[in-house]
């Protein structure tokens, strides 16, 4: 096996959702980054990228968490995650919690420095510009707002996705208005939330698209919830999922197949 | 005293508002179909806009790093063209100015142009109180006023009020009219309130405006609107009184007309506003006409405290209202439910700083951090970070509710410690997954009533990532 030093190694952040709720997002990352060329490490010393605390005002705790994700991670040449929300957190506010602190502000900023977005990577990074994949369906896809407004990420998935055979993409109204998912949010200020997302599955209903993609997970969750509780029959899947030709896991939050 | 405040209240006005059928018909018509698409219209058509934000945001930077230089020239140069300025430390103070200029004037009537100012100190119930009667000239506000309300948009303050209840407004007061006069034309609405209003402009003693900007180099104050009202307000009654705050200040006529190119274009997508007013001092003896007497005064109340700290940058605001249109939040509730004077991203910032983080904690906490609001803030205002401040101070002061408290603790526990972390949830999530069943969702979890209340809960998949990841490299 060849694994000389000039193998890219990236250390994946799985994100807390991944992790728990959808695994079969993980390892369809893995899939994409090792077809890519890369070597993919899952360190063990990872929970959550500390938003629910920073985000509550907690940054005493977020702060902690910060440390323990960047002393997990800060070896590898690049530290990924399939989400923009995560990885804007650990690119932009990492730094800036650790900002006043002597002994971590510059560790900080070189670990930010080599985070990404998942689909930013390959196609910013690595230079992916076609995957091998095919799925026959009709699709439309969400921009969650920290990957679109934090990271920029908007064109690199829509490019590996028009590689993607078989499948063509409607794009919905508003695609880059928030989904009114927003971590907590969704739970403490739930009527409201509730506003957003229903104009959001209005919109993607709309497309007549059979499938909405997105790249993170806690949008998609918020997303398929409603769909589903409005009955319609949407099947909504991780981006990188159907970029990485794993598309026949049961879709978020819907009905499973029983197993042989 | 002052403008009542229901801000704790915030989520059971949220519920009201998402209720209330006309007002979410007016919010999806005039702001999601409306603002939004005009001031991307006009933000395209300009290729330098992106270029003029940068411009704008650091002309105020420049003023607020020397605000109180800036502030003295200004009232210099208004003394010198016969003016007068007046330094009003809180509401109440600024009130009071305001009354005692209108009792030395003998003033029975105050005609009123839009001035959010005025809003914040609760300038007309006070007037009232003292015996004088304020009129609202701006036809939003006039309408609000007759209805008894405050506004709920800051550029457009009668936002939630559809044609048929300003129809049905008009008949209630305007009782001098013929009743079987027909209004069904917004058209017949503006006339007719164009006619009540013109008596009384000449009536008035008084004329108060706000300001958009004051102009340090040459003491002049200025106002944008569409109406032509404020014209009239300020130059037809004997004396003119002009409510501004300090952040109005700007140094030279040039950098207030630097900023007037995003002012309008980031409001309602025009590339100006139809009338943009200059007013330096009282009238001057070859003037033909103008106020005798020009007052302006300048309201502090909290924002000199915000120098000097992250929150200055919320001090640049120009009142344009780009970041509540844009707001998911804003778009889904209006501006009432905020429950104090300014609603939005902005007032979600500005709220805490002058009433308090204990009554306006759920502002900052309302909001998803979509980002939006900053991306068209002419004035590059980072608005997500500076309402994390607010929870920050909230969290400090432990004013946060005891159960979230206690919810967030628990899992800052395990998310610290990993090996723990991996073990509980590989316990937990299989047995998860297979309470849930061939499903694959929940339609109601305990302690998940927030989510379920609205949407199904997607089932995990089962063994965790990190599991079958270990379970793998273990194998291999
Ligand atoms: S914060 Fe920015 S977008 Fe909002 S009203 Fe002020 S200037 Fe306009």
């Amino acid at each position: 096996m060849n694994s000389g030093p000039e193998k890219t190694t990236v250390g994946l952040f799985v994100t807390c959702l991944v992790d728990l709720m959808r695994p079969s997002v993980g390892f369809a990352a893995v899939k994409l980054m090792e077809d890519a060329g890369c070597v993919v490490e899952v360190p063990a010393a990872q929970t959550c990228c500390g938003q629910p605390a920073f985000n509550s005002g907690d940054r005493g705790n977020a702060r902690v968490i910060a440390m323990q994700v960047i002393a997990a991670f800060e070896a590898y040449d690049h530290v990924v995650a399939p989400s923009g929300s995560c990885a804007g957190m650990l690119k932009l506010h990492y730094p800036e919690l650790l900002a006043d602190d002597p002994g971590w502000s510059a560790r900080a900023e070189a670990f930010a420095a080599k985070v990404h977005e998942l689909t930013s990577f390959l196609v910013d990074v690595l230079g992916v510009q076609a995957v091998s994949a095919d799925y026959g369906e009709t699709v439309t896809y969400h921009d969650s707002c920290s990957g679109l407004r934090e990271l920029g990420v908007r064109d690199q998935p829509r490019l590996l996705l028009d590689s993607v055979e078989g499948l063509s993409l409607t794009e919905m109204e508003n695609a880059d208005v928030c989904c009114g998912f927003g971590g907590l949010f969704c739970v403490k200020y739930s009527d409201i939330s509730n506003a957003i997302v229903a104009k959001k599955t209005d919109k993607i209903a709309a497309t007549g698209a059979t499938t909405l993609l997105a790249g993170d997970l806690g949008c998609l969750m918020n997303m398929a919830g409603k769909l589903s509780r409005e009955g319609r029959t949407v099947a909504v899947r991780h981006v990188a999922e159907v970029l990485a030709g794993m598309a026949d896991e049961t879709p978020i939050g819907g009905e499973r197949k029983a197993k042989g | 005293m002052g403008v009542e405040i229901t801000s704790p209240n915030f989520k059971a006005n949220a519920r009201e508002a998402l209720d209330d059928n006309s007002l979410q018909k007016a919010l999806g018509l005039t702001v999601e179909k409306g603002f939004i698409k005009k001031r991307r219209l006009a933000a395209d058509a300009l290729p330098e806009f992106e270029a003029l934000r940068d411009a704008a945001r650091d002309i105020k930077n420049h003023t607020l790093d020397h605000l109180d230089l800036y502030i003295e020239a200004f009232e210099k140069k208004v003394v010198e063209n016969g003016g007068h300025v007046h330094f009003a430390e809180d509401a109440a103070a600024a009130r009071q100015i305001a009354l005692d200029i209108c009792r030395k004037a003998g003033a029975r009537t105050v005609t009123k142009g839009k001035s959010m100012i005025t809003e914040e100190v609760g300038l007309n119930d006070f007037l009232q109180e003292n015996g004088i009667v304020p009129i609202e000239t701006d036809l939003g506000e006039y309408i609000i006023q007759l209805r008894g309300e405050h506004p709920s948009h800051i550029i457009a303050p009668a936002i939630h009020v559809n044609k048929a209840q300003v129809e049905a407004e008009f008949r209630r007061v305007h009782t001098a009219l013929p009743p079987d006069r027909d209004l069904r034309e917004p058209e017949s609405l503006l006339a007719e309130a164009r006619g009540i209003l013109r008596d009384r402009f000449l009536a008035a003693d008084v004329g108060v405006t706000g300001a958009n900007f004051c102009v340090a180099e040459t003491g002049t104050t200025i106002i944008v609107t569409n109406e032509g009202n404020g014209d009239l307000t300020q130059t037809l009654p004997r004396v003119h009184v002009v409510f501004a705050s300090i952040e109005k200040i700007v140094p030279t006529l040039e950098d207030a007309s630097q900023i007037l190119r995003v002012l309008a274009r980031s409001a309602t997508g025009q590339d100006m506003s139809v009338y943009t007013t200059f007013s330096t001092g009282p009238k001057r003896p070859e003037d033909p006409d103008g106020p005798e007497e020009f007052h302006v005064i300048l309201l502090d109340n909290g924002r000199s405290a915000l120098l000097g700290t992250p929150f200055q940058e919320m001090l640049r605001c120009i009142r344009c209202g780009a970041c509540m249109n844009h707001c998911p939040v804003y778009q889904a509730i209006g501006g009432h439910a905020y429950g104090w004077v300014y609603p939005g991203p902005i007032g979600s910032v500005l709220t805490p700083a002058v009433i308090g983080i204990e009554q306006s904690m759920h502002l900052p906490s309302a909001s998803t951090f979509c980002g939006r609001c900053e991306g068209v803030c002419p004035m590059r205002i980072p608005l997500p970070k500076l309402m994390r401040l607010w929870r920050d101070k909230a969290h400090d002061e432990k004013v946060v509710p005891t159960a979230q408290r206690f919810g967030l603790g628990l899992w800052v526990l395990l998310a610290r410690r990993p090996k723990l972390y991996h073990l509980a949830m590989s316990v937990g999530m299989p047995l998860l997954a297979a309470f849930a069943g061939s499903r694959g969702r929940f339609r109601s979890l305990p302690f998940a009533g927030g989510w379920t209340r609205h949407r199904d809960l997607p089932a995990p998949q089962g063994r965790t990532f990190q599991q079958q990841w270990r379970a793998r490299r273990f194998g291999r």
